[in-house]
């Protein structure tokens, strides 16, 4: 639906965060345009994460996927692949920014505890206080085969598995009583004695017993952010998440429905339904005229799409948290969750929700190994003769499109 | 005499290498975790011309009882340092007893990337029985089996490292591909308690292998660019460095140096109150910042380097800035490195060729 009236709102007054993702892997970034740069460069992370900075954004994201993405056994060769570890590349991020959130997507199927507990401990200290964990999971052996731990959880268990593994996170970022560290040179010890408490955790998923190396943060413990849509995906936000991405902002009435929703789950778990951000999914795309700017949505349909095998798989990703990356890289048969674009025109007046195209815009893509299964229909043929570049500013982001999230206004 | 120029590597974990080294330190224990802190070591040492830091880290704390004090992980503080450095080689200690190699190859690729070519990697063990319960693993028992930890790691991380070719990322307009996938390897790793598939998820780093520093008796000679050899003395130094087998040598040298406020012998005694220097088998210097550099300049025709660990940071490190460095680069005894070059150039160690890539062309030629 279409709002024409910016005031027309139950709240004029409600502000939105905004936070940026970094593109690289996926099926969006128009990795043929000449401005989308190297994907792997350093100071193309610098640029765009110093941009955001500049622009007032509140979070700058990477994504994560553990294995390669493949077709029929194949590396999949269409996309852009390769990336940097993301918690290293936020943790250089942190030297050359002084604002913006740092938010890592980090695994609890193929991780333990401790060891990324403590990683993001080392990113909140040394950005002071700005990071951020995407936590997502893995249900699949594929992935699994990388790691030693190897095997693979059934969708309940990761949920299981993830649960717990926050549970033992907090009780690690808990672990050293606000002020333990000595803040004079000639203090008898260098933590107070009794300020730092043991963790012992003995559950299904994990065994652990140790002392928290670090003390907390400025920010207490980083920011939980998740992107559950099933409905146990839900529940896990409503119990634990500080933050939801939701695939729900491509239309109004759902994006509101899927925010009553999560709502309903606060309360029911004791929480206030204000106690979490929603930050819907949406492509921006900017033209000097929003002629322009409807011209260059249709050029970037066009580069987007490859050919490539169509994606169906019934049991494929269907209410995973967030399957091989970012919460963006979804199969494609929940195309009512893709992202709304809109289309706002550098000349002023409001933001124009663009039409859907019929896949919602969106080109198929395989997630992981277990999805790989093309149907019939074959994507246009990059040999069709393309439309024109339609303009010919220089990119401001690595992909010719720039992917934010932003959270609903509150509806009273 | 004109030897060889030594490399010159600086452990810069904590306030320096003695357990009660925060004692002394120059800020109060609630600054050591702050980015300022691990910002300014890093430029300070740097600017000295150091060619490699070290960053110790490992499961536990470091420490203990009253001297137990917080640690980043090493490869946080080294991304960090590497985003505000440009010049000097940046190693984080590692230990793959419980690690995921497969995130360790990630982590140290992403690192080479971000520093543009100038990450190294310390193996190291997690040798404590401890260490198993903070990992929730099974414990690794023994020598010997923390040894076949390292040495099966390091092989998996540095076959991922050649999973993907320099060339892999074609960029195919024509025909829309963004990869050539024939570049692109499985490494199938079978070891003796896992096996990993590939291939890597990040691109072949800039140095196409980092370096790898390690104990020689720990980790086997062909894995490592740089055995670190210990020694309490020269001739046991050169016994050690010469059966090491690897391209390069680096021995270790614990150091306190006099300062204006105090001698090495004192400010040694005043940290020994609280807690023991214990004895690691290293060259041990505690005097002179000339009696330093004449060691120093005794080691350039033993080993291709020294890393150094401080007795404390900010005491010992501008007495190595002010006099010892200065000493041996006017003596060519040593190397500053240079801007604009990798790790490895610095050492004088070629880019390796991609294990896959060769293996692949040979089948060509056949």
């Amino acid at each position: 639906m279409t709002r024409t009236d910016p005031l027309d709102v139950p709240r004029p007054d409600a502000q939105l965060h905004f936070g940026v993702f970094f593109q690289g892997v996926n099926h969006w970034t128009v990795w043929s345009d000449p401005a989308s740069g190297s994907q792997i460069d350093p100071a193309n992370f610098r640029r765009v994460a110093q941009t955001a900075e500049r622009g007032l954004f509140d979070a700058f994201f990477l994504g994560e996927g553990l294995r390669l993405r493949e077709v029929d056994g194949r590396i999949h060769d269409l996309d852009v692949a390769g990336r940097p570890d993301a918690i290293t590349q936020l943790a250089a991020l942190a030297a050359v920014t002084d604002r913006v959130g740092l938010v890592s997507t980090s695994n609890t199927t193929f991780n333990e505890p401790a060891d990324l507990a403590r990683r993001l401990s080392g990113l909140d200290l040394l950005s002071e206080g700005r990071a951020g964990w995407n936590v997502v999971t893995t249900d699949n052996a594929w992935t699994g085969a990388n790691f030693r731990r190897g095997g693979y959880l059934d969708h309940a268990d990761r949920y299981r598995r993830a649960e717990e593994f926050l549970t033992v996170a907090r009780a690690l970022w808990d672990g050293w009583t606000d002020g333990a560290v000595s803040d004079s040179a000639g203090a008898p010890a260098w933590a107070a004695p009794d300020a730092v408490r043991q963790v012992r955790h003995q559950g299904p998923q994990f065994d652990v017993d140790l002392a928290p190396t670090l003390p907390r943060s400025a920010q207490g413990h980083p920011v939980i952010f998740q992107a559950g849509d099933s409905g146990e995906g839900r529940d896990f936000a409503a119990r634990n998440a500080d933050v939801i991405f939701s695939a729900h902002g491509n239309d109004f009435d759902d994006a509101l429905a899927f925010a009553d929703d999560l709502r309903a789950r606060l309360r029911a778990v004791g929480r206030p339904e204000d106690d979490l951000r929603i930050l819907p999914g949406t492509e921006i795309i900017i033209g000097a005229t929003e002629e322009e700017a409807l011209e260059k949505k249709r050029w970037i349909r066009f580069q987007q799409v490859t050919p490539q095998p169509r994606w169906v798989s019934p049991d494929c990703c269907g209410a995973s948290t967030s399957p091989a990356a970012t919460p963006t890289d979804r199969c494609p048969r929940r195309t009512r969750s893709s992202p709304r674009t809109t289309v706002p025109s550098a000349r002023g007046g409001s933001p124009t929700p663009a039409k859907s195209s019929p896949n919602g815009g969106r080109r198929p893509t395989p997630t992981d190994g277990r999805c790989a299964r093309p149907s019939s229909r074959s994507a246009p043929s990059a040999a069709m003769s393309a439309p024109r570049r339609p303009w010919r500013t220089s990119s401001p982001t690595s992909s010719g499109t720039a992917r934010s999230t932003a959270s609903t206004s509150r509806r009273t | 005499m004109s030897g060889p120029a030594l490399r010159l590597a600086l452990e810069i974990d904590g306030d320096g290498a003695h357990p009660a080294a925060w004692r002394r330190a120059a800020h109060s224990p609630d600054h050591l975790l702050s980015p300022r802190r691990v910002a300014r070591v890093a430029a300070d040492a740097e600017n000295a011309g150091f060619t490699l830091l070290t960053l110790d880290d490992g499961a536990l704390p470091p420490g203990a009882g009253p001297d137990a004090v917080g640690r980043i992980g090493a490869v946080e503080r080294a991304a960090f340092i590497a985003a505000s450095t440009s010049v000097v080689g940046i190693a984080p200690v590692v230990p793959l007893t419980y690690a995921e190699p497969f995130h360790v190859s990630s982590q140290l690729a992403s690192l080479d990337h971000i520093s543009v070519g100038r990450a190294g990697w310390v193996v190291s063990e997690e040798a404590r029985q401890e260490a198993a319960s903070v990992w929730g693993r099974p414990l690794v028992d023994g020598a010997a089996a923390r040894a076949r930890e390292s040495r099966d790691g390091v092989e998996v991380v540095r076959d991922l490292w050649d999973s993907w070719e320099d060339d892999a990322v074609i960029r195919s307009v024509a025909t829309s591909r963004y990869l050539d996938r024939d570049r692109l390897h499985y490494i199938d790793f079978t070891g003796d308690t896992y096996t990993v598939k590939g291939p890597a998820i990040v691109p072949r780093p800039p140095q196409g292998q980092l370096v790898v520093l390690g104990r020689p008796d720990r980790v086997p000679g062909d894995l490592l660019d740089i055995a670190l050899v210990d020694g309490r003395d020269l001739a046991a130094v050169t016994a050690s460095a010469s059966a090491a087998g690897t391209p390069r040598t680096f021995a270790e040298v614990e150091i306190a140096l006099d300062t204006a406020a105090a001698t090495a012998e004192e400010r040694v005694a005043d940290l020994e109150r609280h807690a023991p220097w214990s004895d690691r088998g290293r060259l041990r210097h505690i005097g002179s910042a000339a009696g330093l550099a004449a060691l120093l300049g005794e080691l350039r025709d033993v080993v291709d380097g020294v890393r150094l660990h401080p007795l404390v940071l900010d005491e010992d490190l501008p007495e190595l800035s002010r006099l010892v460095l200065p000493h041996l680069f006017e003596r060519r005894h040593a190397l500053r490195p240079l801007p604009a070059a990798t790790l490895r150039t610095h050492l004088g160690l070629d880019r390796p060729a991609n294990r896959y890539a060769a293996a692949a062309a040979q089948e060509e030629a056949r």
